[in-house]
């Protein structure tokens, strides 16, 4: 409590140093702490088995790395080490592109598209069948909090095999004047934001429209791509169809060098993408790049006040602000934006950070020690540059990395927490006075992945998402994701669409 | 014989709706098949790629925002204004030795392929946007956008047909672009620029440029506020830099390497859709 009181305490403006007129209850802060104590109420891992140590999955077997070396998963709400998977070399891609490539020439292209969009059905059903084993390994291996991944992560990733499984047999109803072929084999790169999920984002369509792959999981994040694997065993899964090579960013370059795929699938950072690009420079090579975000989150003065509350700490405390589309930059129309603020800082105050097995809680852990550095770093940056910051009054838990909710008023355009992803719970708050001046705002970043926009206006919705330059744009809503809708970003945010018709054109090759 | 001396063209470049010179001061020697000298083209470098850039960027907010309506009639009054000038078209094709019956077939084929993009600029959203049912009380669809500036380098052959079917499909789906011209065959596409000038296409939609390509496309790939490159040069070194190029930016980049532009699998609207960014729209629906 006291570490944040101070911090309200020095608001003042940062240009002449005196105090900037704001209203009277500005210094107040709401205390819950007397009535808002939940009970706890801890998910149980009992009955969720995780192996001590776990090997590559290549052609239908789990085997040990080439080199013999492992790499340790650790549970960031503990610091605990969780599990140990194989650190793949270019030996043990290589072993997986070869079982990939003999898959696609052999009992896969073989199948009928019917029989393989089944295939992949079975995959979505044993997903649901293994949703509560799967939604507790995520949140021990990822720190989310088990809500999340028991109401978003996994149902959405099954929810994506099973749509991808109906376009198997229907791929000629796609492209108008076109037939589809599959492209090959596809390397896949995928973050530790959403791992499960973003496994199915990449795998689903894949092997819908007849591919065989590679996959790559995070190094923080690995055990759910294993324990798919075993689901992939379990369906009777031609061997090779589907292949997990665990390890950095090393294995991750060994895929997108490796000479004998056809395409590469990468979500994460920019800077990644762009040298994942750059290497692919002068191949036949598709790929498709789902990266940075730095979204704007528009409120209008005629939106709903209390509802556009809420979007905003679903748009940046969602999955701890580990989200690409994040709107992790707030701009609020002038003549609202002080009380919006005190609106924002109260229902903040409400936010409960800690333990994500308790299934109370909001916030869980950064997902590694790594990003729990990175956005502190971003804290002295904002603070450096002159920006206001303030943070809920939460008591972070002793061990694990853990961050509060944190806003920075007081921020201009050209600041780094501005135009920089920080991937954690941390807003940037500026304020407007036209649609224009929004739309200008919103779009002066390099990224283009996702807007957010609050108003009663219908016409003032599609006209400010007219312009905005984002690949997704959520009107009276935010953060919303269904495998029926394409996602992907303008600009440096990406290349290419993931979910929906849409998510279906990188996987063929269109004859 | 009269003693009328001919009056010769001076061939300039075509940037922001104006015909400037290069800012490098400098001309080469167009020749035609027989190594004769026909003419002299400006020898444009990073200083006019870059205010080309700067023109395209400017007017791509109100191309793009014209309606798929407006823009087809544009594309269609381009058409009309070409196959006004046909004979002109076929002489310049003629003067760089091309025979007159190819180059009468490649002046109409032009006109043709503006006419087929023209068609197609209020049916691309139809097409290729959805409306997608999500699971959650939302009202959501997924259309496509245009992606931008988009760097252009033309055909060497093919001066006229290989240079509009290129362009066609990028400004119908609401981009606006930089065009690098045939380096050996430039003069069609600097008159090329007189008909746009001509068809009502705002000032900066299309920028034409021509000179060396070796000595423009590193700037014009490598520039941050392009968003994407067609690239028709086949040359293997050259395609790398100018994929090393856009990853500096993530543009979106494609190739279209060693053509027929007679055949008519160049009347496709999946090249339109190349540089269509989907934008997916989600409102909640509830009272």
């Amino acid at each position: 409590m006291s570490d944040s009181k101070q911090s309200t305490e020095k608001v003042k403006d940062s240009s002449n140093g005196t105090t900037k007129p704001s209203s009277p209850n500005a210094d107040l802060k709401l205390d819950f702490s007397s009535f808002w104590d939940y009970s706890s109420a801890p998910e149980s891992r009992d009955k969720v088995d995780i192996q001590e140590k776990y090997g590559h999955f290549i052609g239908g077997e789990f085997i040990d790395p080439a080199k013999g070396r492992y790499m340790k998963s650790i549970n960031p709400a503990t610091e605990e080490v969780l599990t140990e998977f194989a650190e793949g070399t270019t030996e043990d891609v290589d072993k997986a592109v070869k079982a990939a490539r003999k898959a696609f020439n052999g009992p896969w292209s073989k199948l009928s598209a019917k029989e393989r969009g089944k295939y992949v059905f079975r995959i979505a059903r044993m997903i649901q069948e293994r949703s509560r084993d799967l939604a507790i390994t995520e949140t021990l291996d990822g720190g989310k909090p088990i809500r999340e991944s028991r109401d978003v992560d996994v149902p959405i990733a099954a929810a994506h095999f099973f749509y991808y499984a109906g376009w198997a047999d229907k791929l000629d109803y796609a492209f108008p004047g076109r037939k589809a072929e599959p492209v090959g084999v596809c390397g896949q790169i995928i973050p530790w934001n959403f791992p499960l999920l973003m496994l199915a984002w990449k795998i689903a369509p894949a092997l819908a429209t007849g591919n065989t792959v590679v996959l790559k999981p995070a190094e923080t994040t690995p055990v759910t791509a294993l324990k798919f694997a075993q689901i992939c065993y379990d369906a009777g899964l031609p061997d090779g169809v589907v292949n997990i090579v665990t390890g950095a960013g090393q294995t991750g370059a060994a895929i997108v060098d490796h000479e004998d795929v056809d395409k590469i699938a990468f979500t994460g950072s920019t800077n990644v993408g762009k040298i994942i690009q750059k290497s692919l420079a002068g191949t036949d090579k598709k790929f498709t790049l789902e990266l940075g975000g730095k979204g704007a989150n528009i409120i209008f003065e005629d939106a709903s006040i209390d509802q556009a509350i809420e979007g905003v700490i679903n748009a940046i405390f969602f999955n701890q602000g580990h989200v690409c589309c994040a709107g992790s930059r707030l701009l609020v129309q002038e003549g609202i934006s002080d009380q919006f603020v005190q609106k924002l800082k109260d229902r903040m105050e409400t936010l409960i950070v800690g333990d994500p097995m308790d299934k109370n809680t909001d916030i869980g852990a950064i997902n590694s020690k790594e990003q729990y550095e990175r956005i502190n770093e971003y804290l002295e940056i904002g603070a450096n540059e002159g920006a206001q910051m303030y943070q809920n009054s939460s008591n972070l838990p002793e061990n694990g990395y853990f961050c509060k909710p944190t806003i920075f008023t007081d921020v201009s355009q050209s600041n780094r927490i501005v135009q920089e992803e920080i991937f954690g719970p941390v807003l940037t708050i500026q304020t407007f006075r036209t649609p224009g001046e929004a739309i200008e705002k919103a779009n002066n970043t390099p990224y283009g992945l996702s807007s957010g926009i609050w108003t009663d206006k219908g016409s003032k919705i599609f006209k400010v998402g007219q312009e905005t330059r984002s690949g997704v744009v959520w009107s009276n809503t935010f953060n919303k994701f269904d495998p029926t809708s394409p996602f992907g970003g303008y600009k440096e945010s990406g290349v290419g669409r993931e979910g929906g018709l849409h998510g279906l054109y990188p996987y063929v090759n269109l004859v | 014989m009269s003693d009328r001396i001919d009056v010769l063209k001076t061939y300039k470049t075509y940037v922001a709706g104006k015909f400037p010179r290069s800012e490098s001061g400098h001309t080469y020697a167009v020749k035609n098949k027989k190594d004769k000298t026909v003419a002299n083209a400006c020898r444009c470098t990073r200083k006019d790629v870059r205010d080309a850039v700067v023109a395209a960027r400017s007017a791509f907010s109100e191309w793009s925002s014209r309606s798929a309506y407006n823009r087809g009639q544009i594309l269609y009054r381009i058409a009309e204004m070409l196959e006004g000038r046909k004979d002109q078209f076929v002489e310049e094709l003629e003067l760089l030795d091309i025979k007159k019956k190819d180059a009468v077939k490649e002046v109409e084929l032009s006109v043709d392929r503006l006419v087929y993009y023209a068609g197609w600029t209020d049916k691309i959203s139809q097409v290729f946007g959805t409306v997608n049912p999500v699971a959650s009380q939302h009202f959501n669809f997924s259309m496509p956008d245009a992606t931008g500036v988009v760097g252009i380098t033309s055909p060497q052959e093919s001066p006229l047909l290989g240079l509009i079917s290129t362009i066609a499909p990028v400004i119908a789906g609401g981009n606006v672009c930089v065009v690098l011209s045939s380096e050996k065959y430039p003069l069609p596409a600097v008159s090329f620029g007189e008909v746009l000038h001509a068809s009502d296409v705002p000032g900066g939609v299309v920028n034409i440029l021509t000179g060396y390509q070796k000595e423009m496309i590193d700037h014009l790939s490598s520039h941050m506020d392009v968003n994407g490159i067609l690239n028709t040069n086949s040359e293997k070194n050259i395609r790398k830099q100018i994929d090393e190029n856009s990853s500096l930016s993530v543009k979106r980049t494609y190739h279209l390497t060693e053509n027929n532009w007679i055949e008519t699998e160049h009347e496709n609207p999946y090249y339109i859709l190349n540089f269509q960014e989907i934008k997916t729209t989600w409102h909640p629906i509830g009272v």
